[in-house]
């Protein structure tokens, strides 16, 4: 297993993220994002958390241009795996590999604490290891994390099964921390191999530190 | 040629920027005010043989990055 982490400008979760893969027995390298190539033969394409390009303009809306991006977009259209953390989920839409776009947290705020999530769809890679309605507890990190999409498209998306997880309390129930529609937390592509999510599993990887329900995410890339 | 995008997010997604802007003048006694959106102006100096070309140009900048149409309009306005 051989993990790509794509770095930015402005990306602050690539080494975290190396790490997190490192742990559950994965090789992982950095990608600069001025390579206009893939050189090696990857099973996963990571875009890290981060800031990139200082989230000028709109949240990932600049990195969308960087050289590796039509790489990457390459090895997606090929069915090849692409997992986008927090930044990584906002360049995956405003690239137009996942559907939707994402606005400022409802409340303003930078929102930083662990959060439950309830597991909504596990009929990809990414969830395989959870059953359908386990609830999980990850970090989320964000000021943009406030998820919109015309609600043709969302009903799309539940059909489709590409609705993996909803925020919520430590019970399941109702808990919205962003003002994201449905309290969507991540989503898939209707190919389910593109993946984003808000929440950081790399962040989630031990219990002194907080909990590692992560773990379970990132190992259903490697079965 | 000056040309100015102007990008808010569309009627129906929520603005909370907008929102704290709207609390803050109803706490300055500004009571009058009812609805408040906060967008941004994309000033651009365009190169173009005339007025028509430019703003054709802008609505392509518009659509290809300057606005997101999944949450924003844009419009066009010629400055100079």
């Amino acid at each position: 297993m051989r993990v790509g982490v794509v770095v930015f400008p402005g990306t602050n979760c690539d080494r975290d993220t190396k790490w997190a893969f490192e742990r559950i027995g994965a090789k992982a390298d950095f990608i600069w994002h001025n390579e206009k190539n893939l050189h090696k033969k990857y099973d996963l394409i990571v875009l890290p958390g981060g800031f990139s390009y200082g989230d000028y303009l709109r949240s990932g809306a600049i990195a969308r241009f960087s050289p590796i991006m039509n790489a990457v977009k390459e090895y997606a259209k090929k069915g090849g795996f692409v997992l986008g953390i927090c930044n990584g989920f906002q360049i995956l839409l405003e690239s137009h590999l996942l559907p939707g776009a994402m606005t400022r947290n409802e409340n303003l705020h930078f929102i930083s604490k662990f959060h439950h999530l309830k597991v909504i769809n596990n009929n990809n890679k990414f969830l395989q290891k959870f059953n359908e309605g386990d609830i999980i507890n990850i970090p989320i990190a964000h000021a943009e994390g406030n998820y919109k999409i015309d609600e043709e498209t969302l009903k799309e998306m539940y059909d489709n099964e590409q609705i993996l997880l909803q925020y919520c309390d430590e019970n399941g129930h109702y808990l919205n921390p962003n003002g994201s529609i449905d309290a969507i937390a991540g989503i898939c592509n209707k190919e389910k191999n593109v993946f984003g999510l808000m929440p950081h599993p790399e962040r989630a990887m031990s219990d002194i530190l907080g909990g590692s329900d992560g773990i379970k995410m990132l190992e259903g890339f490697i079965s | 040629m000056k040309i100015a995008v102007n990008v808010h997010l569309k009627a129906g997604v929520l603005d909370p920027q907008g929102k704290a802007v709207l609390h803050a003048l109803h706490t300055l006694g500004f009571k009058e005010v009812e609805d408040v959106r906060v967008g941004k102006q994309i000033l651009l100096n365009i190169n173009a043989k005339d007025k028509e070309e430019a703003i054709k140009k802008a609505e392509e900048m518009a659509k290809e990055l300057l606005a997101n149409p999944v949450i924003e309009n844009y419009e066009i306005e010629v400055k100079e």
